[in-house]
This record gives structure tokens, sequence and C-alpha cells, in this order.
């Protein structure tokens, strides 16, 4: 409780600081109270989830929003394995691309995290060691 | 060995894999089945999370609503796999860094409010139970065919069955019981997508079969002779959409919202190790989905040709023996119009109401008399679509196994889904609901009966609409999932993504949501069904696709409420920015 309750928190050392233990008045939500990250990290790695969501969900409404319905007949002038293009984009080629948006969101967030020093790698405290307790390894 | 035996001997044994599952999956350590979640592997989870979304109108009904509806059909492929993107990147890794079990206690710890706890859990409960009541009408269906009783029937058995299996397996070894269950679904889903693939095409891959050539030696691929079978007997042509472009989009984009809202499967991500499991496992769910998913259209496909061909301008004294067999479950009617004995199969409806009413008699050809009101164009035949996939084998001449493989498989399908519906709503009602809001005193027994009264009370409602279902199986679906959509998803959202949505936005917007979603569904379904057409639909929007209006509403509601009151405490504020990273997630857990 050494820490302001003031959600600006103001910077110490030009680092804020998160105190979980603050959030007296709700139940724990996860066991790192003393966990600590420099406001820096954390405000630049979400500035790059945020980017990431941002293309990843434009490409997400292209496939089902611009080929499955809107682009869909005009596509259709084009063949692909025996169906018009369209077609197929209806049929199985968006569901196709949507599985390829989440497995590449999830290597692109991991390469992310990583460079923030923010990931929830096991040992990986001691790549970062403002992380002070552990992650993900309670029992 | 007949098709019934051999299906009480598949269905028996899925049943005793199932159960020995969970006995020994309960013998084991497992502390709690939250606990056991958190050793789960992405790999599996994602297996489960697929059994648990993929139910009963996914295995049985979406194939016939795409075979009778041709690319309009499609929009429910676009939207509920479309769904999974939207979880995977906006709710799952978040959720899994919340750490706790039920969506209405993200929404009451987020927006610091029982009231807003009680408007989710109601959400919540509105959702499951019409999707739960989806997957009694499956049972029922697999169980009027393969005993060859009524629907009627076979939903009341259905009712049991999944009673005796939602207390006997519990729900500690659901994670392992529903891998098995998908293993049996995809199973039993993909030999006869495969064996009609190879009958028409000699291609054993179905996705790809579609796109083939016949191998009667036409020189037609199989598009091009659903086209043409389609246009020549007055149907819409098969790969032509007739949905306007604003109905496409609307219901598209209501399903893929309210996918992402369903409690059930959001719960699912709680029970990965870490968060960024929770994005792999949402990945390898879609996928092994999409294995099923890419067949769907080819079993379509497949099947509407075999229909029209066994069906259309065949004497009834001459009809294949499956046809009978249906015509005895009250799926299927035929009303000899033009007195000629043989089975005319046109667009239109051959009677009002649409569904037969059939009386005590026979007719001349041994048909199942029907009272209904004729109508004056030339089809004769009722055929319901959700019976496509089960009677695809029997239509197909394939053999007894496959028949009885397809009812242990839908068997499968409804049961993983109506299991982790009943989790989820009798955990709301005892925990969110009993425990949390109104009396934080009771102990767990008492909690755990309030659990048993809330899961014996959802079947009951579950069968009543099974029995009695506003629509098909799939459509009933889409209506859980608008809801979802224009109640759960956008709190849930915008609670990770901004700071300043605080308690009497989030609580306004989803009573907005919900209820004009509900209204508008209701209005049209129930109250003014004669007027259930585009002339009068708001914009142009179905109301399978009016979720997507609702969620906007609920934005635009919370948006403007949040706007003019205080901002979330500090607190609350904290909580989410540590929802916000990744590293230190712990086990989910109880409180």
């Amino acid at each position: 409780m050494n820490h302001s309750t003031n959600s600006k928190g103001q910077p110490k050392d030009g680092c804020r600081v998160y105190h979980h233990d603050d959030a007296e008045n709700l139940p724990p939500h996860s066991h790192h109270d003393k966990e600590t990250l420099s406001e820096v990290n954390v405000q630049s790695y979400w500035r790059a989830n945020v980017k990431v969501l941002t293309v990843l969900l434009s490409l997400w409404a292209l496939v089902s929003f611009g080929c499955g319905v809107l682009f869909s007949d005009w596509l259709d002038q084009f063949n692909l394995g025996g169906f018009p293009l369209g077609f197929w984009f209806t049929q199985q080629g968006t569901m196709l691309c949507f599985v390829a948006i989440i497995f590449i969101y999830h290597i692109w967030m991991k390469k992310i995290e990583r460079a923030h020093g923010v990931d929830d790698d096991e040992g990986s405290i001691d790549n970062h060691p403002t992380n002070q307790t552990g992650t993900g390894a309670q029992p | 060995m007949s098709a019934q035996i051999l299906s009480f001997i598949f269905v028996g044994l899925s049943f005793a894999l199932y159960i020995g599952i969970a006995i020994w999956s309960r013998v084991g350590s497992t502390k709690d089945f939250y606990v056991a979640g958190g050793g789960v592997h992405p790999v599996v989870n994602g297996m489960a999370t697929a059994a648990d979304w993929m139910s009963a109108a996914s295995f049985l009904s979406v194939a016939g609503i795409l075979a009778f509806n041709g690319r309009d059909g499609a929009v429910y492929l676009v939207g509920w796999t479309g769904g999974y993107v939207l979880l995977a990147l906006l709710l799952a890794p978040y959720l899994r860094k919340f750490g706790r079990f039920t969506v209405p206690e993200f929404i009451g710890d987020r927006y610091y409010s029982k009231l807003a706890r009680v408007v989710a859990v109601i959400c919540l409960i509105f959702i499951s139970f019409t999707y739960i009541a989806g997957q009694m009408r499956g049972v029922g269906i697999v169980f009027s065919r393969f005993l060859e009783v009524d629907i009627n029937t076979g939903v009341v058995i259905g009712m049991a069955i999944v009673f005796c299996y939602a207390v006997l397996g519990g729900m500690k070894g659901i994670t392992y019981t529903q891998v098995a269950q998908y293993c049996v679904l995809i199973f039993a889903f993909m030999v006869p997508a495969i064996f009609m693939s190879i009958m028409w095409t000699d291609n054993p891959i179905p996705q790809l079969g579609l796109g083939d050539k016949l191998n009667d030696g036409s020189g037609l691929s199989v598009l091009q002779k659903l086209d043409q079978v389609t246009t020549e007997l007055g149907f819409n042509t098969y790969t032509v959409g007739t949905r306007s472009t604003i109905d496409s989009l609307a219901i598209i984009a209501a399903l893929m919202i309210g996918t992402a809202g369903l409690p059930h499967v959001i719960v699912r991500f709680f029970t990965v190790p870490k968060v960024s499991d929770a994005r792999k496992s949402a990945g390898y769910a879609l996928a092994f989905i999409c294995i099923m998913y890419t067949t769907i259209p080819a079993v379509a496909a497949f099947s509407r040709l075999n229909l029209t061909e066994s069906v259309h301008e065949v004497a009834y004294s001459e009809a294949p023996a499956w046809v009978e067999k249906w015509e005895n479950t009250g799926l299927i009617a035929w009303k000899d119009k033009n007195n000629d004995g043989i089975m005319q199969y046109r667009p239109g409806h051959a009677f009002i109401p649409t569904k037969p009413v059939f009386t005590e008699a026979r007719g001349d050809y041994g048909e199942r008399v029907i009272s209904n009101e004729l109508t004056n164009n030339s089809n004769e035949m009722y055929v319901d679509r959700d019976i496509m996939v089960m009677a695809n084998p029997e239509i197909a001449q394939l053999p007894n196994w496959v028949i009885a493989l397809i009812a242990a498989g839908a068997v499968a399908a409804a049961l993983s889904t109506a299991a982790g519906l009943l989790l989820v709503i009798s955990s709301s009602v005892a925990h969110d609901l009993m425990k949390r809001t109104f009396m934080p005193d009771i102990s767990d027994k008492k909690e755990l009966l309030f659990a048993r009264l809330a899961a014996v009370v959802a079947i009951l409602i579950a069968g009543w609409f099974g029995i009695n279902p506003p629509a098909f199986v799939a459509q009933v679906v889409a209506f859980a999932f608008g809801m979802a959509a224009a109640s759960l998803f956008p709190p849930i959202v915008m609670g990770i993504f901004s700071k300043r949505i605080n308690r009497s936005g989030a609580v306004a917007g989803m009573l907005v949501g919900l209820c004009s979603t509900l209204a508008y569904i209701i209005y049209f379904s129930f109250i003014a069904p004669e007027i259930n057409n585009a002339d009068h639909w708001f914009l142009g929007i179905s109301p399978t696709g009016i979720g997507s209006l609702g969620a906007i509403l609920n934005v635009i509601v919370t948006v403007v409420v949040s706007r003019f009151t205080p901002p979330p405490p500090a607190q609350v504020q904290d909580m989410i920015d540590d929802i916000r990273i990744p590293a230190g997630a712990g086990v989910a857990h109880e409180h």
C-alpha cells in the first residue's frame, strides 16, 4: 500500500508501478499482486497489440464481408478447382482464411510479447527482471 | 444386421466410452473440474471446444439448410466460423488473464455492480435456453428415426438421456469426454461424405469433389448438374444467391458477434494454462471445426442431388424404404394432389400449415393421410430439412453401419453441446445468481442443489421447445446467436478495450440490446408471422440478422450513457491494465 490509489498514479522515477493489492474492494483476479512492469513497456506493448488487431480484423472483414458477400458475385468470373471463385469463398474459402488469421495472430503476438517482455513463457522471469513473480507457475 | 440394431450398438458403445472417460478422469486427483483445466493442452482444449461448439445444429441441420437454400445458406458457415476470429482476437486472451469461470463474473467485476451481473445472467440464460432447445430437437430427430418412434417421443427420450448424462458423467470429466465426442462426430460425419463424394465424382476428398466433374460421363460438374436440376424443377438456382446484400451482411455479422458471445464457448478458454495458449487453442478449435464445416457444403450438394433423383417423379409404391421410415417419424409427408400415385417434388409449400398434421388413416398407396389445407402449387412433398444428414446414408444406399455411425455422431454432437450449456446454466444460476448475488451465505451443498435444479428446469424447458420448435434447428440456434450478439459481446469487448465505459453504460446497453432484439424476433416469429418478409423488416434485415443491429444499439447506448456518468473507480481501471498483459496469469480459480 505504498502506492497512490489514484489510477493516474503520479509517475515515480519515470516508471509507473501497478499494485494490484490496491484493488482491495475487488476479489483478487490474479496471483501476481507484487508484479511490476514498467509503464513504457506496457504502453508500447498495448499500442502494438492494437495495431495487430487492426490489421488482422481488417483482413477478417475483407474476407468475410468482402469475398463472402459484397464482391462474391464479381469473383464468380474466376475459376478455382471447378468452383466459381465467389461461390468457393462462401462455401470453403472464408473459413480457411479465418484459421490462417488466428494462427498468424498467435505467432505475431508471441513475437511482440517477447520483444516487450510481457510474455508468459516458462522461465521468462529471467528475461525481464522487472517481473518479480512467477508467470503462471502457481499451483 | 439391421441398421436399427447396429445403431443401438454404436450409440451404446459411444456412451460406454463417454461414461468410462468420465469415471476415469474422476479417479485422478482432479480436485475440481476447474483446476483440472489448468493442465489441458491447447490441442486437446481445441478439440473439446470444437465438440462443445459443434452442436446438433451443425451436425444435422446446416447441411440441410445448405442443400435446400444453396448459396444463401452459406451465411451460416461464414458467420459461425468468422465469430471464432473475434473470439480469439478480442476475448480469449483477456478473459483467460482475468481468470474466472463465468461470463457474468467478468461483467459483474468489470462493471463493479451486482445489477450488471444479474443482467448478464439473464442474458446468458436466455441465450443458453434457446440454444439447448435446438439440441433437444436434434436428439429427438435422431431417436425418433432409429427407434422408429414419433418425433415427440424422441425428444422425451433425448431429455431423459441428457439428464442422466449430465448427472452421471458429472462435469468433471467434461473436457476429455468432449474430445472423445469430437472424434466420434467427425468420423461419423466424414465417412458418409467420402462415400458420397466417391459415388458421384470418384474423388475421395469431399471438399474437392464438390468442384469436380461427375463420373457419369455427362461432362458436367457437380455444381453445373445441381444448377441444372434445381432450375429445371423451378427451384432457385443452386449456386446463385437470392438474399439481399444488406440482410446477408446483417446475418453474418449477428452470427459472428454471437459466436464470440456464447458463454459456453468463452468459458472453455479459462481452462488452458497460459494466455498465449488461449490464442493457440482458439486456432486449433477453429481448425478442427473447419474439417467438418468445409465438408458440409459437399454433403449438402450431394444429398440434394440424391434426394431429387430418388424422390421426384417416382411412384410412391416404388419409393425407397427410407421415405416410409421418415414418414413414420412425421418428418416426410406426401399428398397425391394430382392422383397419379407419383411423388412430385417441386418448389413451394405443399400445404398449410407447412408442417404436416397426420390423421390415423392411410391413403390409397399406404401413405399417411394429412389433414392440412392444400396449396395450389404442384409440390406434393414435405421434407424436413433437419433429416438430410440422417437420411443421407440411406438415400445413397450406404452400408447399414454408416447409418448407425451417423446416429452415434449426432448424439455425440448434441450431448457435448448440451452438457456444456447445462454447465453454464447451472453455474450461472447457482454461483452468480444465488451465491454471489442473492444468498451469499448459502453452503456449498445448497449451491450444488441449486445447480442441479437449474439443470432440471433447463432440460424441461428445452424439451418443450424441442417438441414445439419455433423454427428449424439451425434457425432456433441462430436466434440464440442474435441475442448473444446484442447483449453479451459488446460489454465484454468494451470492458477490455475501454477504461471509460462504466456500470450505468453497460447495464443500459445490455438491456436495450437484449430487449430490442428479443422484441423484434418475437414480433416476427410469434405475434405477426404472416408479415415476416423483407417488405416489413426494418431496413430489410431479417429476425436472424437483427442481432447485429442490436449490438450496434448496445454500443451506442453504452457509450452515450457512460459519457454522462462518472468513470469507473481506480481499482477497476487497474484491473483492466492487468488483464491486458499476458504475463502473470494464474490458474483460474473460484471465489
